[in-house]
């Protein structure tokens, strides 16, 4: 079965490596892995999409909230959630045929990025299915070019709010600026 | 700052071998070790520096800290973290590293320390801006020592170290993914209790986190109360008693009979500050099948990984095992005793203690080891064993009555561990008695640190080496399961009592059963430093056997004739 798991993390070098390598090593499977910014500046938010059994996806759980730089971790697998993907295809097109694509792609509400005169981008944003279901039919004209995302994902309904210092505070913190006179003296490099 | 931040954490020796990218740290500690705040030991290979920090912070419970340049100083250094981190010793790895500019073009000694280290660490940190440095070495102490311990490494680049800045210590630790020790859930204290008063053949399964947690005592109060015999891990030895009759000593793999069949058998198995590792479990899908179980544990990921309990007790033992003490009831398990008592004289019939022997064998040397040195003045002695059919004899033939006394490579099974860790635990202890029981093949991995033992003023570290010509362990192996084709298991050893004269260490051999005594106590006579190579019989085994993939009832027992044939009946003088 798949799970959607969401992990928040300190934006700090180094991370997307340190979880990435704690899955391999694990040996869990990662379906999908989509990394970017969360509501808290030096918080990032990650969407996995795992493929395993329960027993596996806890420990991948688990697992994850002992990296020291995972702040938070949850299973949404189990609550209504919005998923959305997002893909951008080239397909080529002639002048009979560039009128049908336009049409289904409007259909599907997708937008027409770029065009030339043999080909062009279209982009669909929405639920796994439909990004599927889209590139489906385009390939019967040919797609020549495709890039697929993963899958970002959220809760729907109310939401208790959550908010966690970001490492913003941190460096000002590391900075030692604000140490009052006795602690601070100066050491000749280290 | 290196050095400001190590004297706050109350760190007085560190384990090192200098190098360029870490100079200028060396260079900022003259002034400390001149005034004998901190004293640096020179080991011969970074491995052992990470091995002495392991084996100081075993004996002490303090964080060891080890030391390293970039580049091959750091990569030497990695089979030692990963020793210490998989048997949850708290470390801290200070390494250099090549200057920010030249980070990730393959400089002079440039190497991907994080990342090389990450899998072995229980975190680690790359420096780049001096600024940040005070607060990553506080936090480094922190997650080393906090909640389940481990291994921090932190990679200064050389810039940095030469930077200068403001220097403070006083910060509150914001780690917001960090959570060491859980929240208590009384419920399910409450459950285990429950279980446990109800079970008529309970039985606990003790680990290393009892020592980590330093409830040894409670856990002894604990079983006493209700009389629960105890098997333990090979990392728990001593968690109680071994003397206590109620202490059934290690299971798995090479565990007695009678401790295996006590956990098959059990209805409750509560285990202890332990992980279920596949050398004490056996088959999982064959292991304790009947029992409910319970499960106190401070690493949440550890519940559920390998077996899947009844009842879980996330926390601090020392917090979870206290509050468990008065909700358990007076009981006695006579019954369920007894039965263990049959199983364990069925055992004592084929146990090699209970024959005479005119052979030089290492179960009767680990005896007298035990028997010379188990009242040593200023505490019980520490002994730190390497890995092989050595370490497993020493774990079924001394008594270890002291939680901590033996300190041994478990998880990673390290060899080559036990000469430069009984250094750390002797330098931690220094009027202790600390001997490292080291076989033939793993001492000649990292015999380099004898030199150490000098260096450091004649360290009274005695060593034991039980030389059996072979890689025993696996000679073992080869002869059971690869019919008898021994590749790559004979060993030469070169003579280890004139390797010894050349380190200026004394020395003696043994070749006879009736040297052993006279010889131990030649080596507990001389002040300083001893060594005893034991050259033992050869294509000894180490029985019983659970052979790997089976349920742990699944023994290969001591073969009987042989051993019948002395046996006399009655207990020996040894
Ligand atoms: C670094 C390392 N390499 C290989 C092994 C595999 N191994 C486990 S026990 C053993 C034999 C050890 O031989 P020796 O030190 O002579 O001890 P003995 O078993 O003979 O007592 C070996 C090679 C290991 N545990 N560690
Ligand atoms: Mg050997």
């Amino acid at each position: 079965m798949k799970y959607t798991l969401i992990a928040w993390m300190r934006d700090k070098p180094g991370v997307l490596s340190r979880v990435a390598g704690m899955m391999r090593r694990r040996n869990f499977n990662i379906d999908s892995l989509q990394v970017g910014h969360s509501e808290t500046p030096g918080i990032s938010r990650m969407t996995f999409v795992v493929d395993g059994n329960e027993r596996m996806v806890d420990q991948v759980i688990k697992q994850l909230r002992k990296l020291v730089d995972v702040t938070r971790v949850e299973n949404i697998s189990e609550q209504p959630i919005v998923a959305r993907e997002m893909a951008l295809i080239r397909v080529s097109t002639n002048a009979e045929n560039r009128s049908e694509i336009v049409q289904m792609v409007n259909i599907y509400r997708g937008e027409i990025v770029d065009v030339a005169l043999d080909s062009m981008i279209v982009q669909i944003v929405g639920s796994e299915e439909r990004v599927a279901s889209l590139i489906d039919l385009l390939d019967n004209f040919g797609i020549i070019e495709m890039v697929r995302t993963g899958p970002v994902a959220m809760a729907r309904g109310q939401m208790e709010h959550k908010y966690r210092r970001s490492t913003a505070v941190w460096r000002a913190q590391a900075n030692g600026r604000d140490a009052t006179a006795a602690e601070r003296f100066r050491t000749g490099g280290v | 700052m290196v050095w400001e931040a190590l004297l706050r954490e109350g760190v007085r020796v560190i384990f090192g071998h200098p190098g360029g990218a870490i100079l200028p740290t060396y260079d900022a500690l003259a002034p400390y070790e001149a005034a004998g705040k901190i004293h640096h030991v020179l080991v011969r290979h970074e491995q052992c520096a990470a091995h002495m920090a392991d084996g100081w912070a075993r004996a002490t419970g303090e964080v060891g800290v080890c030391i390293a340049t970039s580049g091959p100083g750091a990569t030497n250094l990695v089979t030692g973290l990963a020793t210490a981190q998989m048997d949850s010793v708290p470390v801290v790895a200070i390494t250099g590293q090549v200057p920010t500019n030249l980070l990730g073009t393959d400089a002079f000694q440039e190497s991907d320390v994080v990342g090389v280290t990450a899998p072995v660490c229980k975190h680690n940190y790359l420096v780049t801006d001096v600024n940040e440095l005070p607060l990553i070495l506080k936090e480094a102490f922190y997650i080393a020592r906090e909640g389940r311990p481990g291994v921090v490494l932190i990679d200064i680049c050389k810039d940095v170290q030469n930077a200068e800045g403001w220097f403070r210590y006083d910060f509150e630790i914001d780690l917001p993914g960090f959570e060491p020790w859980p929240q208590v859930d009384m419920e399910a204290v409450r459950k285990a209790a429950e279980l446990i008063n109800k079970a008529e053949r309970p039985l606990v399964l003790s680990g290393h986190g009892v020592q980590l947690a330093g409830v040894g005592r409670e856990l002894l109060q604990m079983v006493e109360k209700a009389e629960i015999p105890v098997v333990t891990t090979l990392l728990g030895a001593g968690n109680i008693p071994e003397s206590h009759p109620l202490s059934l000593g290690m299971g798995g793999m090479h565990g007695e009979a009678y401790a295996n069949r006590a956990v098959q058998s059990c209805d409750v198995l509560i285990a202890m500050g332990m992980r279920f590792d596949d050398r004490i479990t056996g088959r999982l899908d064959a292991f304790a099948k009947q029992a409910k179980i319970i499960h106190f544990e401070v690493d949440k990921a550890e519940v559920g990984k390998n077996v899947m309990p009844d009842v879980a007790v996330i926390g601090d033992l020392a917090e979870t095992l206290p509050a468990l003490l008065p909700l358990i009831e007076e009981r006695r398990h006579q019954v369920w005793l007894q039965e263990i008592r049959e199983w364990k004289k069925d055992t004592e019939q084929t146990d090699i203690l209970n024959y005479e022997v005119d052979e030089l064998i290492p179960p009767f040397v680990i005896r007298q080891l035990w028997h010379a040195t188990h009242n040593a003045k200023n505490g019980p002695p520490i002994i730190v064993t390497d890995v092989g059919q050595h370490q497993m004899w020493e774990c079924q033939y001394f008594t270890h009555d002291h939680p901590g006394q033996l300190i041994t490579s478990g998880g990673l099974g390290t060899m080559g561990f036990a000469l430069p860790a009984a250094i750390g635990a002797q330098m931690a202890h220094p009027d202790r008695l600390v001997w490292a029981v080291v076989g033939d093949g793993g001492f000649q991995m990292t015999m380099q640190e004898l030199a150490v033992i000098k260096q450091e003023g004649d360290l009274p570290v005695k060593i034991a080496i039980i030389n059996n010509g072979f890689l025993g362990m696996v000679r073992q192996w080869q002869q059971l399961f690869y019919e008898k084709r021994y590749v790559g298991t004979p060993v030469w050893s070169p003579d280890f009592v004139k390797l010894a004269e050349a380190y200026q260490i004394p020395a003696l051999a043994v070749t006879k059963p009736e040297q052993v005594v006279p010889a131990l106590e030649q080596a507990l006579n001389t002040p300083g430093p001893f060594l005893i190579d034991f050259r033992v019989k050869e294509e000894v085994n180490v029985y019983p056997m659970v052979a790997p993939g089976a349920a742990v009832d699944q023994l290969i027992r001591r073969p009987k004739p042989a051993v019948m044939q002395g046996y006399s009946g009655v207990q020996p003088s040894w």
